[in-house]
Parts: C-alpha cells; sequence; structure tokens
C-alpha cells in the first residue's frame, strides 16, 4: 500500500507548466473508467500518489480525502463507522479513486432516493488550468458563499480542474436491508415505487433485470419488515444483486462487446421503443439498452420522452458519447472551459470533442 | 459592509443616461408596469434587510417573458445594470437596488404553470410563493421540501438564487437538490434552460452553479420543483439542558447513532426566554438550552427512533424530555422556535439576524465567544441554531435610534462571521452574501477564488450588468477591506490561510 502523501503543489507545478507550454495533459486516477467519455490525447498526469483521508468527523456526518484516496479504502474507513457514501459510486475495477468518482460524476442504485453524487459534495479543492490551487465550499453542509464551484466539477470529467480534495457529507449505514423479488414488466416499476414510497415503505434500490424487479428496503428493522409486508413479492436468496449493479459487474453491463447505451429520463416515462435487450435502474429513469439502432434513433427517442442518452461504453470513436448540447447551452460550455482552463490543457475533449 | 454604503465606487462606475433609458423602457412596456416617480420607487428601496435603502433609478414589474427580455435588452444596449426581485425577503441585501439600475420585480410571475402528482413534480413561476407551491401540492399529499422562515413570502425565483435552506434540510436537503431544472433569461438576450426533469443532464451542472448565484448570472423564468410525499408520521420532542455545550454533545450523539432527524434545532437562554414571553410554548426558561427534534416517516419507523433519541437525549445530559403527545404539543413544541425573530423583536427595538455555519462540534466555544463579544461591543444577543447542519443564527439586540448602536451592531456581526470562517466554517449558510457580507468573502477567499468567480461572472454575464457590487467582491474592495482591518486590530489570527 503506497502511504498518504500531500502532492498538491507538484500536481499544480505540472498544470502551471503544462499550461505555459500548451502541452495537453491526461488527468487519471485508477484509470477504472478509462472508457467514459472520449479518448484524451494527453501527458498522463497520474493523481492517485496524492492521497489519504484529511479529516473525517462522524458526528458531523463528514469526509475529506485527498482525490487519489482508493474509493475501497474510504468506504472501509465509513463502515467501520457505521456510515457510508450514500450515492453509492460505481466501482467498475479495482483501484478507483475519489477523485474519479467526483470526476464522472456516476451515482448508484441509491440515486433516486438519496441523492447524486454532487448532492453530496459540500466543498473542493481544485487544480485549475492556470495551475493555481483554489478552494470552493467547505466541511459544512450549509454553505452558500460564493458560485457553487464544487458542485461544477462533479461529472466534468476533470475538464475544469484537477480536483485535490473532496469534502463530503456522508450518511448513517441502515440498520436492516432487505431485497425483494416482484413479477412486474419493467413499465410498471414506477408505479409500483410510488405506492410503496406512499405508503412508506423505506425503499432505496428499484431495478428491473429484464425478467423481475428488484427493490431493495433500508432503515430501521421494523419499518424494512413492514415495508415488505406490504409489498409481497419473494426473498432472493442472494442479494449481491445490489452492489453488482452499482459495480456495473452485472453481466448486461459488464459486456465489453457492443455499445452499452445509458438513458436518463423524466419520471414515470415509458421504455423507450427502441429495440434490443434493457435493464432498467433508478425507479425506471434509467435504461440501460443494447441495440441495434443508430445513435440518431436512440437519442431521438431519449429526447422525446424528455431525457438524454450517452453512449456509455463501447462507442465506434466518431460518435459523441454525451448529448450535444443546445447552441446556447454549449457556448456556456465553451466559455466556462476557457474561464478555468484558458489555454485548454485538462482533459481537452473528454467531455466534448471541441473543449 | 456597511448601511450607510452598501455600493463601492468600482460598483457604480455605470455611464447611465437616465431619460434615455426611461424612454425606451417606455416604449418596450405597457404603463403600469414602470415606476418612475420617486413617491413610488420609495417602496422598493429595501428588501429583507431593511438597514440597507438604496432607491433605484426606475422599478420595471414585466409581466410576460418578453417584456423581461425587452428589459434585458435595452439595459445591455445601453450599459445598464439590473437587479431582479421576487418578494424582497432578502435578509443580506441581495435585492438591494442599484443608483443606476432597474429594479426587475418578478411579482407578476405568480402562477403555477403545472403540477404533475404523478411525477412528483411543479413547474412554476419565479415569482410564485414557496409556501403555495405545497399549498398547491397539499390536496395531493405533497409538498416542497425546502422551508425557509419567510416561507409565506418569499418566492422561489428569490429561493433559488439565494440556495435557500430551512430547518429541514439535513434530511431533505437545500433548494439546489428540490429544484429539477431552471428557465433563465440571460443578459444577452437569450432563454436557457438548465437541469433536467430525469436526474441528471449532459455536459456541466449549470443548475448547481445558479443555485446561490444571487441574480448576478442570469434572471430565472420558470423553475420546475421536485415534490414529496408528506411523511405520514411525526414525532416531536423537547430536551432541555444545563449548557448549551452539553446540549451540542447530545446531537453529536444522536447523529453518531445514525438518526437523521427531519429537524434539530437548538435554541440558548435567552432565546428560550424571549420566545416563551411571546408565545407561551411552555418552554422550560430555566434551562441553558432546549433541543427540539422532529422525526418523520413510516409509523413503524418513527415509534423506533422515538425511543432511541429519547434514550440518547437522557444519556447524554438532558435534564428533561418531553415527547409530544399529539399533533397539537408538537405544534406548542415548534411554536416559540418558529416564533424566536419576532420574539427577539419585542425584546430590543432591532435585531440584526446573522448566518454563520460552523462545524457543530464548536457550538460551546463559538457560543461563549459570541457572548463574551457582545458584552465588548454592549449589545445583547439571542442565538437558534439549526443543530443539524450547523448553521447558526445569532440575533444580534440593538437600537438604530441610538447613535453608533448600529455601527456596533455590524462590527459585532462582522466579528461573528469571522469567527465561524475562523472554526472551519462559512459567513453564510442559507441567507447569502449579497451586499451584507461581502467584506467578509475577502477573508473567506483568496484572490484566486474571487478571480475565477468573477471569471465565471463573465461567462454569464459579460458586460457585468446583473446585480453588480453583489456577493463577490472587487480586488479594490478587498484591499480597502483589509488595510481598514489590520489598521482596526480586529483581523484575528492573520497566520491562518484564508479561503
Amino acid at each position: 500500500m503506497t502511504s498518504d502523501a500531500d502532492h498538491s503543489r507538484e500536481l499544480a507545478e505540472r498544470v502551471r507548466a503544462a499550461a505555459a507550454a500548451g502541452t495537453p495533459l491526461a488527468l487519471r486516477g485508477g484509470g477504472t473508467k478509462d472508457f467514459y467519455g472520449h479518448p484524451v490525447a494527453g501527458e498522463p498526469l497520474d493523481i492517485r500518489p496524492h492521497r489519504g483521508v484529511l479529516s473525517y468527523e462522524p458526528t458531523e456526518l463528514m469526509l475529506t480525502a485527498r482525490a487519489g484516496t482508493p474509493l475501497e479504502e474510504l468506504e472501509t474507513l465509513l463502515a467501520d463507522n457505521g456510515q457510508m457514501l450514500a450515492f453509492e459510486p460505481p466501482r467498475v475495477a479495482p483501484g478507483g479513486t475519489l477523485g474519479g468518482a467526483i470526476a464522472a460524476g456516476l451515482s448508484g442504485p441509491r440515486r433516486p432516493f438519496t441523492g447524486a453524487v454532487r448532492d453530496h459534495v459540500l466543498g473542493v479543492r481544485i487544480v485549475d488550468g492556470n495551475g493555481a490551487i483554489e478552494r470552493f465550499g467547505g466541511e459544512v453542509i450549509k454553505n452558500v458563499a460564493g458560485y457553487d464551484l464544487s458542485r461544477l466539477t462533479v461529472g466534468a470529467l476533470g475538464t475544469l480542474g484537477a480536483v485535490l480534495d473532496v469534502s463530503l457529507k456522508v450518511l448513517p449505514r441502515p440498520e436492516a436491508e432487505r431485497s425483494l423479488c416482484l413479477e412486474l414488466a419493467p413499465g410498471e416499476l414506477f408505479a409500483r415505487v410510488e405506492r410503496a414510497l406512499r405508503d412508506g415503505a423505506p425503499v432505496t434500490g428499484a431495478a428491473h433485470d429484464g425478467e423481475r424487479a428488484w427493490l431493495r428496503l433500508s432503515g430501521a428493522a421494523s419499518a424494512v419488515d413492514a415495508g415488505a409486508r406490504t409489498l409481497g413479492g419473494d426473498t432472493p436468496l442472494d442479494d449481491s444483486f445490489w452492489g453488482r449493479l452499482r459495480d456495473h459487474a452485472l453481466t448486461f453491463l459488464a459486456d465489453e462487446a457492443g455499445p452499452l447505451w445509458r438513458i436518463s429520463l423524466p419520471p414515470g416515462s415509458a421504455p423507450p421503443e427502441l429495440p434490443g435487450p434493457a435493464m432498467v435502474d433508478w425507479a425506471g429513469q434509467l435504461f440501460w439498452l443494447r441495440t441495434e439502432a443508430t445513435a440518431a434513433q436512440v437519442r431521438a427517442a431519449a429526447a422525446a420522452a424528455g431525457g438524454h442518452a450517452t453512449l456509455f461504453r463501447g462507442g465506434d470513436g466518431t460518435t459523441p458519447v454525451f448529448t450535444p448540447l443546445e447552441p446556447v447551452v454549449a457556448r456556456l460550455h465553451r466559455r466556462l472551459k476557457r474561464a478555468l482552463d484558458p489555454a485548454g490543457v485538462l482533459n481537452r475533449g473528454r467531455l466534448y470533442p471541441d473543449f | 459592509m456597511s448601511a450607510q454604503h452598501p455600493y463601492h465606487t468600482d460598483d457604480t462606475a455605470f455611464a447611465v443616461r437616465a431619460p434615455e433609458l426611461i424612454e425606451r423602457l417606455r416604449a418596450a412596456l405597457p404603463e403600469h408596469a414602470l415606476v418612475i416617480e420617486e413617491a413610488e420607487r420609495r417602496a422598493y428601496e429595501s428588501d429583507g434587510l431593511s438597514a440597507f435603502r438604496q432607491l433605484p433609478l426606475v422599478v420595471a414589474i414585466p409581466e410576460s417573458e418578453d417584456q423581461v427580455q425587452a428589459v434585458l435588452a435595452i439595459a445591455h444596449e445601453l450599459g445598464v445594470p439590473v437587479v431582479a426581485r421576487g418578494s424582497g425577503t432578502s435578509l443580506s441585501g441581495g435585492a438591494l437596488p442599484h443608483p443606476q439600475g432597474v429594479l426587475l420585480s418578478m411579482a407578476r410571475f405568480n402562477r403555477i404553470l403545472e403540477l404533475d402528482p404523478e411525477r412528483r413534480l411543479a413547474r412554476v413561476q419565479p415569482g410564485v410563493r414557496n409556501l403555495a407551491i405545497s399549498e398547491a401540492a397539499a390536496p395531493h399529499g405533497l409538498y416542497y421540501a425546502p422551508d425557509p422562515s419567510s416561507q409565506i413570502a418569499c418566492s422561489i425565483g428569490g429561493n433559488i438564487a439565494e440556495n435557500a435552506g430551512g430547518v429541514h434540510c439535513l434530511k431533505y436537503g437545500l433548494t439546489v437538490h428540490n429544484v429539477l431544472e431552471v428557465k433563465l433569461a440571460t443578459i444577452e438576450g437569450e432563454i436557457v434552460t438548465v437541469g433536467s426533469r430525469a436526474l441528471d443532464a449532459p455536459g456541466y451542472d449549470l443548475l448547481a452553479l445558479v443555485h446561490g448565484s444571487e441574480g448576478m448570472l442570469g434572471v430565472i423564468l420558470e423553475a420546475t420543483v421536485r415534490l414529496l410525499p408528506e411523511p405520514l408520521t411525526k414525532q416531536v420532542l423537547l430536551a432541555s439542558f444545563d449548557s448549551a455545550g452539553t446540549a451540542g454533545d447530545a446531537v453529536a450523539a444522536l447523529i453518531a447513532a445514525g438518526i437523521v432527524p427531519a429537524g434539530l434545532e437548538m435554541m440558548d437562554g435567552p432565546a428560550i426566554q424571549a420566545a416563551e414571553d411571546f408565545v407561551h410554548a411552555g418552554y422550560p426558561v430555566d434551562a441553558a438550552a432546549i433541543l427540539i427534534c422532529e422525526l418523520d416517516g413510516g409509523a413503524e419507523e418513527v415509534r423506533a427512533d422515538t425511543q432511541r433519541v429519547e434514550a440518547l437525549l437522557r444519556e447524554h445530559g438532558a435534564r428533561e424530555v418531553r415527547i409530544a403527545r399529539d399533533a397539537e404539543e408538537g405544534a406548542r413544541f415548534w411554536a416559540g422556535r418558529k416564533a424566536a425573530f419576532p420574539a427577539a423583536g419585542r425584546i430590543a427595538p432591532d435585531y440584526y439576524c446573522m448566518d454563520g455555519t460552523i462545524p457543530r462540534r464548536h457550538l460551546g466555544e463559538v457560543l461563549t465567544r459570541i457572548a463574551d463579544m457582545g458584552r465588548e461591543h454592549g449589545l445583547g444577543v439571542v442565538n437558534v441554531f439549526h443543530a443539524g447542519d450547523g448553521n447558526l443564527h445569532p440575533l444580534i439586540l440593538y437600537d438604530g435610534n441610538r447613535p453608533g448602536e448600529l455601527e456596533q451592531a455590524e462590527a459585532f456581526g462582522a466579528r461573528i462571521l469571522e469567527l465561524c470562517v475562523e472554526k472551519g466554517g462559512t459567513i453564510t449558510g442559507e441567507h447569502g452574501v449579497g451586499v451584507e457580507k461581502i467584506d467578509q468573502m475577502c477573508i473567506q477567499f483568496g484572490d484566486a477564488e474571487r478571480a475565477t468567480f468573477f471569471a465565471v461572472k463573465h461567462v454569464f454575464d459579460p458586460p457585468g450588468l446583473l446585480n453588480p457590487g453583489k456577493a463577490i467582491p472587487t480586488l479594490n474592495r478587498c484591499a480597502e477591506f483589509g488595510a481598514m482591518h489590520v489598521h482596526q486590530g480586529q483581523l484575528s489570527h492573520p497566520e491562518l490561510e484564508r479561503f
């Protein structure tokens, strides 16, 4: 195991030098999500040496750690204190880092019930594209001083700054947890979960594997029992499903052959009418799709429902990974990129090819 | 910042020709959508921070998005500042008019455009009052979670601009966690939608950036918010303590035990007394601190949590724990807390409400130091505290008619904010920076961060016309503030890294 160390200055110096020379950099943590976004040409900038927990106050529900800290290490520390990262960042392979989880901004099955990555970020320290170290947000839950640059770094895929440290809101682990399997169609999932929630069932996961629906209940043991009684269904013998769903370890998600689409939809949307097998998460608001349909068809179907589609993995290198932006929004994006990274050296093109 | 001079000269250096502006606005808006006479403009000179007053050059009260765009286009063309305002309840002067600018009142944008109980969302105009959303949702068993204390009056547009909080933030989040999509008009005359009804949107999280941006990036035209099912059961507990420090430790114990209360509020001795005298809630007036703890959820869960919370509170030094026998008694437990501000208004002619946030573990020490500072400034203070999330509201008591007291209150308030930063917290948890705390931004952030803030501002508002002089201090302002501060010898711990 590598030891904890502060590499802020070195990282900032590397970015400063790269900006001065106009040398593009490819920021990299554990490299577990290299497939996500467009490939970046640039000198690798390894964030992993900058690692370690800086402060953890279980009674403040707050943890600050350096970006290179492995997710496994953080989750173990939290579990030892009866807490967790409630946004359930996917660990698609061993070695993923906190910085990578923030940059990718991907949230797990709890997303509709307890919030996304960005909802748990309290503050960040970053190196911007000029090599300046800046701190935004803080270590407290309520903080409205200055523009919210911390949440802006979430999901930016390292294009606006190299994240150095992150402060997160953490939550208690539930006292009890139980999985249920129900026989219902994917299109019925949203309504069924809504009914359960309004009946007070502590639902924290709602997925469909193509054959049956999976529901997860978490909370006080009595509440989980009561919820399970109301919902009915079968209790599966093996409930490793949720961990494998979160980490994209289910065969449907893990298969590297062919494109995998991620379609994000408004609540209560009908499943998109596209050919090919699908998996459902987020109570029907997230569709994973293997399809022969063209990118234009997939994106049109998503847009028609008020959502958007990401070519999550298995792209052909020319299809844009993320849904193209409206012209005005695209202009704001390019300007933001210029504001934080004037030389355009940070992960250039990873999010959208033109910046 | 001082109430006498809310704007820095840097922020009022626009070359505005009033007659031309008014002529152009008259051509674009119906007569009743413009307020030009000085006597009528007076009504707009303050927001909720009434010590600060500034007459706007002109007030526009548009009725349609086209009219908003027309006002912005004229302002853009003529280089005129624009301050957007919802209900004008800001406690930080965020909606204080600009002396050279248009005050853009969004009051007539007060319609709920869509309420979808199945999808649990509402699409509303920016002038819709916070509470009106919950009232409209109530027949469907739904509500809008963020509940700032001004929720009867404050507008959703203002809530987004300030990223408003409330008493239920620990469990249900701030405004930013409860808004799905926002439609904005830019100063360049375009309309842009950020966020999505889906749980994420492609590209950068511009929705988060808009929250808390204090009207400096765009004018909000519409918002889609998430609604939550009303909890099936609620329970309220009231615990009293012999010291605020013990109460703080009890809060830590609850959190450590894995309880996430819907609301967790603390009041100190003076606040208890003031509230009790006002609403007769039955508070223990001899206690040094009380905690009000609200639990919600399914019946089973609330029953189990109530037992655990009661045991934990007793174990951690509560000398008395009351459990509300019914909803009425629960409402009585809350009544004093909800009336804390007006109660402070009864014991002093004026009060000045602060809004710092601290890591909870420093509570005991911070309260002691606030009391010491109060003695130094010769002013009383009562403290109410969102204990679940560390957001402290000291109410500084003063009399604005006594010469020098307002200045003492401002100086005292500034020291409280600096103490919050020193303890690893922030100068504002939920009220925003506005003009009020703009100097303290120089303490919380360094030059690099402020340069980035200005760069972000420039992305959305290149000519710098939207709400100038608020939230983000210029380099000049910070230089002058720093010099003044060191002269007075008040900058504590100069050796600390400031950010």
